[in-house]
């Protein structure tokens, strides 16, 4: 082939640079793209339909919350009436069930966090530094609840929670327990990562070798070096417990999730409401998440 | 790295060279207890109790004549719709997701664009299940969206509100599949663009070099390269809506599919005639996210191959 091909090799960053306008023209005439790379044209294309596409539902949902009152002569009535509706203390009765759900899910929320804080990660830890050959055997169980489905589970769930009604009683916080199982594989990956991106080891045996105990290790070291794997494994949770509808409803507890299903029978427009809202609340935790993952990598290239 | 300077000085006169080292193993040791403890509680017996009360008559006499709930026409039925959904949405997942992951090759990995998609994709993928089953209603329920723009344009029995001659589509089997391919393609996308991305610059550029054409090096090189990855990935797709169950639970009251299947037993035990036949059904569903997700992890070995 010509030798152009060569002197202009076509990796991410050129193509990324070419978007300027008559230099990557004359480029583009000039030499083929040999890549896998799709022409900037098809990009767009693709991406377009795929976004339009993937908006319509959250458009509807949208248009639906603001329906006010049934079509006249097929012209439909909009308004932020259902919106104010919910603030409404006339309504209290038919949203308490809904704030009770929500106020549910922060607690369970915590709790998840703090099984995720105080059993997972010291065991991480204790893993990494002590029993390394372990490691593969703790990755196998934080994986099993992908293989093993929610709804399987619940089936012995159900027989479980008998046991922990009785020694812990039936309040809804007791659902932190099952959830944290379902949690484990996307609170164990976050963490993984960051922990096999650092080697700990050297790290802890450094610092102990300096006079620093155990203690100061872990406030000082590992929590430091571990906070964005530790960061994005609980925000990870707090969407995960959100989102969590299966076990709640099987054991009967009244969670956000449940509640919704429940509202949609008698108010559908704010069950739509808080739906998107819960959306829109994921994917903006699940950006942070995003921005503090690739803020890492791009302090670990600088360096 | 700052915190090792820091902590160092005025740590430096506690050292503990004391205690024995075998006893400090059996301290460290006990610190696994508790993880173990709870994963014995929350996961192993919950998961053995699923799985094994199958095999348990009512008295907790141990049988086999449960798994005749497996040969029922009904059961059956359930198991074949759920395979024929997961099926139908896993191929037409992962060729769109597959569509959209060409798409984004060559934006920047740390980008707006890749944290939007990623994070949406992530939301969708995850952790929808009731919130899709709303969304869908909004959109080709009765009252949805589009449904009603068509009655408007003139089509007053349209596919969305009169499907089959059953009335609306979204409650019925069939009308899983717009929920479903929305939460399975953002799956696609997350699971095969770390292989999209894979592909080496160097590859498209020997190709040329040698002569090859755009298409060759799609058919020659990019796709058989791409393949365990991308049938790994149809796996994982077909496995994640086998094993889906809320946005289901939203839309459809009775039965239709196991998870469902599993619901009414758990509830209501009907039609089968034996015992605990929701743990026959976990067993079953066991069975096949067992063989489904093996051969998942055997593909991945095969994509992983080219990553160094």
């Amino acid at each position: 082939m010509s030798g152009r091909a060569s002197v202009a090799p076509m990796s991410p960053q050129l193509s990324a640079v070419s978007a300027q306008p008559s230099a990557a023209r004359a480029r583009r005439q000039q030499s083929p793209r040999f890549g896998a790379e799709p022409s900037p044209a098809a990009r767009r294309i693709i991406l377009t339909v795929a976004a339009v596409i993937f908006l319509i539902p959250i458009v509807a949902m949208v248009e639906f919350s603001l329906r006010v009152g049934q079509p006249v002569n097929g012209v439909q009535g909009y308004g932020v009436a259902h919106y104010f509706a919910v603030f409404d203390p006339a309504n209290g009765s038919m949203y308490r069930t809904l704030f009770q759900g929500i106020g549910n899910s922060l607690t369970i929320c915590a709790i998840t966090v703090l099984i995720v804080l105080v059993l997972l990660l010291p065991t991480m830890l204790l893993v990494e530094l002590k029993f390394p050959r372990l490691r593969r055997v703790l990755e196998f169980i934080c994986i099993i609840p992908i293989t093993i489905p929610s709804i399987v589970l619940v089936v012995g769930f159900v027989p479980v929670y008998h046991t922990v009604v009785r020694v812990f009683g039936s309040a809804p916080w007791t659902l932190a327990f099952a959830v944290g199982i379902i949690v484990l594989p996307y609170a164990y990956r976050p963490i993984a990562a960051n922990m096999a991106a650092l080697d700990l080891v050297v790290l802890s045996e450094a610092s102990r070798s300096l006079g620093a105990g155990w203690a100061d290790v872990f406030r000082l070291i590992l929590l430091p070096n571990l906070r964005r794997g530790i960061f994005s494994a609980c925000f990870i949770t707090i969407a995960v417990v959100l989102g969590e509808y299966t076990i709640a409803s099987f054991l009967s507890r009244n969670v956000f999730q449940t509640s919704l299903v429940l509202l949609k029978s008698t108010d559908p427009y704010v069950a739509v409401i808080f739906a998107v809202l819960a959306l829109i609340f994921g994917f903006v935790l699940l950006l942070i998440i995003g921005r503090l993952g690739s803020a890492g990598r791009n302090r670990k290239a600088s360096l | 790295m700052t915190t090792v300077a820091a902590s160092s000085a005025p740590a430096a006169t506690k050292s503990d060279a004391g205690p024995t080292s075998s006893r400090r193993r059996t301290v460290a040791w006990l610190g696994l207890l508790p993880f173990a403890a709870y994963v014995i509680l929350f996961l192993a017996i919950p998961a053995v109790l699923a799985v094994g009360s199958g095999f348990f008559t009512k008295e907790g006499v141990f049988t086999l004549a449960n798994l005749a709930a497996l040969a029922n026409p009904e059961i059956q039925a359930q198991f074949f719709a759920s395979f024929w959904v997961s099926a139908l949405t896993a191929v037409i997942g992962a060729v769109l997701g597959a569509v959209i992951c060409f798409a984004l090759l060559g934006t920047k990995p740390d980008g707006a664009l890749r944290s939007v998609v990623d994070s949406a994709s992530s939301v969708l993928a995850q952790f929808g299940g009731v919130m899709l089953a709303f969304a869908f209603i909004a959109t080709i329920g009765t009252q949805g969206l589009i449904t009603k723009s068509l009655v408007q344009a003139g089509f007053t029995e349209n596919i969305f509100n009169s499907f089959g001659g059953n009335g609306t589509l979204l409650y019925q089997i069939p009308g899983l599949v717009p929920p479903y391919l929305y939460f399975q393609v953002p799956l696609m996308v997350l699971t095969f663009m770390p292989a999209m991305e894979g592909l080496k610059t160097t590859w498209g550029e020997a190709n040329a070099m040698l002569g090859g054409t755009r298409f060759t090096y799609w058919t020659r090189i990019a796709m058989p390269i791409l393949a365990p990855a991308f049938f790994g990935s149809l796996i994982l797709l077909f496995a994640n809506a086998f094993s889906s169950y809320a946005t289901a639970a939203a839309l459809i009251s009775q039965g239709g599919i196991i998870p469902l299947a599993i619901k009414q037993q758990l509830t209501s035990e009907t039609v089968v005639g034996v015992a605990n036949v929701a743990g026959v059904l976990a067993l079953g569903m066991v069975i096949v996210m067992v063989i489904l997700m093996t051969a998942y992890a055997m593909l991945q070995g095969r994509a992983s191959r080219w990553r160094q």
